[in-house]
């Protein structure tokens, strides 16, 4: 018989199933916790570490990490709100956003983490244009990782839901990227069908398929409306 | 070519059983062979492990041994650290590059030298030190490296440029290295002249597994690599986990820059450290061990590789070891290809296992689940070396040694400005300023303990004690005379974690390089007030969610240095409402007088301190 387990969540009782993650717990619970990297459907990478709480006073990945019956875990706070936009910022620095003219504008988890977390003025990073080459060669994709943020989905999604090898990392430190298996990305199997390729994959404008951009007007797009996350909160 | 080379591929591979765990060693083959691991090749290896491409890549991009690009047949490696930096080590740069005609980075057109720069390679108390493919060159001085460069076009052998072999074992014929041990004060424990040959091991055999368990569990041993955990607690753990197999891995990757302890200990105590680990594999009732050395302590291979196959001849390692039935044990050695993250124990797993060394996602922690998903023991050189001796002289012994929550003794790698720097054995609990004393440091101002990812003090800190209760230290001790800039200092270990961070996760690939930016900034004098407490809250996002220790440590410097040295700071920031144009810095415009007076002591001083330095 699995017990259950009960912790809190910013003194919130949330009752889980043991080896749920806590990320996991509080979706069921209607409590959102920032995250980036994580998607339903794909085992969790931990990288981004936007979803960074705090369990009785020690930081962990609440995507990684298990449910402790009994714990403290604290995820609003304005301490973790700090650490986060730091987060999103390096993001947002590391590569190269100009979202006005940008195809993922309004449907982009980065950008959409950006005015969540009330993340509207210039910042104090430096910006580090990095001057990545476009891979344009498959004739209906088009893989531009100046926007990448390392999240990984496209690596698991190919991996996992595809049985494919198309992305993969490849460098290390501040030079890591994703990269493809071939020279170039026509030389791989990737297909318009595939998950890895999927709009919803991408959480930026990395992945983009080709003669469909623009399509959805402004107004209409993700998070027009309503911020990241609502829907779980709604839910 | 393209036969050969597919030749070539089928039988390296199948050499390894065509194992993709094995792709470290698969592509050391190729890097050796051919100077580099291109695209061809990297499309036939996967094909023959039944791997991808990009996984392939993602390897051979990951360590910095391994490359893409053809490298010359000869590699230059120079040691990048502070302290070889301090010594001299720009001028030995600019010396190979003019003898060899090669800009750093860079190789030369008839394909023969590849010249860059690495990080710490173990040699910090024989400063500037380099390698010249598995050959380390110690000493070295403008005249030393034309002599080099010379005997290499003349004959591209690396190995004759070892003309006289350092001191204890170095001159063994396996090794035969111009390395120096610099042993400056053996202890009780490790370094010990006295210590029976298998003492520790035939006592364990005598015992129950349990009992040794129990034995290293009362001695309060913790693990040396610098976490400190409770090396009877590991084992214990790792031997609770039911599982059809068990692995125990030594850990000798030290890699944190001014730390070369573990070269001494494979070098002089070689034996003992196996003997450990074979103990380790009788506690957790494993067969399987695995010796991770890293690519720099290479030379060393031949030497360890005889070391095992002498004790597998003398019935110490294989089936029923000691006559003790039931009890296999072997050890194979997997070498690394030049990356400090891998000392961390799940990346080092990761690496072991032929995959980029990147730390795993914890829980399962490698106890439960660790190489190959089996429960495993990962534990530092030293702290096997200890364990040989605990199971010796009993753990009531060992915990005679040290202090109440650091039992035993520790080696201290002493590097820097001192008289005598080498290696240290000494009981925890010893006090900063007797350690600078015992080496003779006689114008201490800056002491870095435990390397980059420890702590930086001051002066008035020499009465901290190195033990786990107040300043723990790995192994790592650099000592600054008070000439050197504080400054410089923070940058040159920022650099470091900037070249070594895997790159994972967001706090630590971004972080460093913007701490290091900030530093520059704090250096030119351009930094404001605001800026130093940019620093100290970005250390803090890094501390609070990076993945693994290196990013948790990596704002160390700059955070122990805000800490200590805090004028050194504030003489450089500008003051606000100071009435002064922003960028203009007293520090610059006071620098010519400075440099007419030939004043000393410009610790916050970094243009002087630079000029100095070259
Ligand atoms: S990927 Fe997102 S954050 Fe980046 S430019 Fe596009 S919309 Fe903006
Ligand atoms: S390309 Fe997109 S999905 Fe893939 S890692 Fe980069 S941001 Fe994530
Ligand atoms: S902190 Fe993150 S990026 Fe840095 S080494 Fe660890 S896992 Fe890699
Ligand atoms: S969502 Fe947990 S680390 Fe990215």
């Amino acid at each position: 018989m699995n017990k259950s387990v009960v912790f809190k969540i910013d003194g919130v009782e949330v009752t889980a199933t043991p080896g749920q993650t806590i990320m996991e717990a509080a979706d069921e619970a209607g409590i959102y916790i920032p995250r980036l990297c994580d998607v339903e459907g794909l085992d969790p990478q931990g990288s981004c570490r936007l979803c960074t709480v705090k369990v009785n006073g020690r930081s962990v990945s609440s995507c990684t990490q298990p449910v402790v019956d009994g714990s403290e875990v604290e995820n609003n706070t304005l301490e973790i709100q700090c650490y986060r936009r730091d987060l999103v910022r390096m993001l947002f620095h590391e590569g190269n956003h100009l979202c006005p003219i940008c195809e993922a504008s309004g449907n982009c988890e980065l950008q959409a983490m950006g005015y969540r977390l009330g993340i509207s003025k210039a910042t104090k990073f430096p910006y580090l244009q990095p001057v990545r080459p476009v891979d344009a060669s498959h004739p209906d994709i088009l893989l531009d990782t100046n926007r990448c943020i390392h999240c990984g989905r496209c690596i698991r999604a190919s991996a996992s839901v595809d049985g494919k090898h198309v992305f993969g990392y490849i460098g290390r430190g501040i030079h890591r990227r994703v990269g493809v298996n071939a020279e170039n990305l026509a030389k791989t199997d990737a297909l318009l069908e595939d998950k890895a390729i999927a709009s919803e994959t991408c959480p930026v404008g990395c992945i983009i398929q080709k003669r469909n951009g623009f399509c959805t007007p402004v107004g209409k797009r993700e998070f027009d409306h309503e911020p990241i996350g609502s829907s779980i909160e709604n839910s | 070519m393209e036969i050969e080379l597919s030749a070539f591929v089928q039988n390296v591979c199948k050499k390894y059983g065509n194992d993709k765990s094995r792709l470290i060693d698969i592509l050391w083959e190729f890097q050796d062979r051919f100077g580099c691991i291109n695209g061809e090749m990297m499309d036939l290896i996967a094909k023959e492990i039944s791997s991808y491409r990009i996984d392939v890549e993602g390897v051979v991009s990951f360590y910095s041994f391994f490359s893409k690009e053809q490298k010359g047949k000869i590699i230059i490696r120079l040691c990048n650290d502070i302290v070889d930096e301090h010594a001299g080590m720009k001028k030995i740069a600019e010396t190979f590059s003019k003898e060899l005609g090669i800009g750093i980075g860079k190789t030369s057109a008839d394909g023969k030298f590849s010249l860059e720069y690495t990080s710490c390679i173990g040699m910090s108390d024989q400063a500037p030190a380099a390698l010249v493919n598995d050959v380390v060159v110690t000493n070295l001085t403008a005249e030393k490296v034309r002599e080099i460069v010379s005997s290499l076009k003349e004959n591209m052998d690396p190995s004759k440029l070892v003309q006289q072999t350092g001191d204890g074992n170095n001159f063994h014929q396996l090794i035969h290295a111009m390395v120096n041990n610099n042993i400056r004060k053996r202890g009780e424990v490790l370094l010990a002249e006295n210590i029976t040959p298998n003492a520790g091991l035939t006592k364990a055999l005598e015992k129950t597994p349990a009992e040794v368990l129990q034995e290293i569990t009362d001695s309060k041993l913790r693990g040396c690599g610098g976490a400190g955990f409770s090396t009877g607690m590991k084992w214990k753990m790792a031997s609770g986990f039911e599982a059809e197999r068990r692995y125990v891995i030594c850990n000798a990757d030290e890699g944190e820059p001014g730390t070369f302890k573990d070269r001494v200990l494979l070098t002089e105590r070689a034996n003992l450290v196996i003997e450990g680990m074979t103990i380790a594999g009788y506690a957790i009732q494993s067969q399987f061990g695995i010796l991770y050395l890293r690519a720099e302590y290479r030379y060393l291979r031949p030497y360890l590789e005889d070391v095992l196959e002498t004790r597998r001849k003398a019935g110490l390692l294989g089936k029923n070891i000691n006559g003790k039935t039931g009890f296999d044990f072997d050890i194979r050695i997997q070498l690394g290809a030049g990356a400090y993250i891998c000392g961390e124990e799940s990346a080092l797993i990761s690496s072991c296992e032929g995959l980029r060394g990147e730390p795993k996602n914890r829980p399962p922690f490698p106890v439960e689940k660790g190489y190959l998903n089996f429960p495993t023991v990962v534990n530092n050189v030293e702290t096997f070396a200890h364990a040989a001796r605990i199971l010796d002289r009993g753990a009531i012994w060992f915990a005679g040694f040290g202090t109440e929550k650091s039992a035993g003794t520790k080696l201290i790698s002493v590097s820097g400005d001192c008289e005598r720097p080498g290696i240290y054995e000494v009981p925890f609990g010893i006090e900063v300023a007797e350690l600078l004393k015992l080496a003779g440091a006689d114008r201490p101002a800056i002491i870095q303990v435990s390397g980059p990812s420890g702590k930086m003090i001051g002066r008035t800190q020499l009465n901290r004690k190195i033990c786990f209760e107040d300043l723990p230290c790995g192994g790592s001790f650099m000592t600054f005379s008070t000439d050197r800039n504080v400054l410089r200092i923070v940058e040159n270990f920022l650099e470091f974690f900037i070249e070594e961070s895997c790159g994972y996760c967001t706090p630590c690939r971004v972080g460093n390089t913007f701490l290091k930016q900030q530093i520059e900034k704090v250096m030119k004098g351009f930094a404001s007030k605001d800026d130093l407490q940019y620093l100290k809250d970005l250390g803090q996002t890094m501390k609070m969610t990076s993945r693994c220790g290196l990013g948790t440590t990596s704002p160390n410097p700059v955070l122990s240095s805000l800490e200590h040295f805090p004028i050194v700071y504030s003489t450089l920031v500008k003051q606000e409402n100071d009435g002064l144009e922003a960028g203009f810095n007293i520090q610059v415009a006071l620098e010519e007088s400075r440099r007419i007076a030939k004043r000393s002591s410009m610790i916050y001083d970094p243009v002087y301190a630079h000029n100095e330095n070259e």
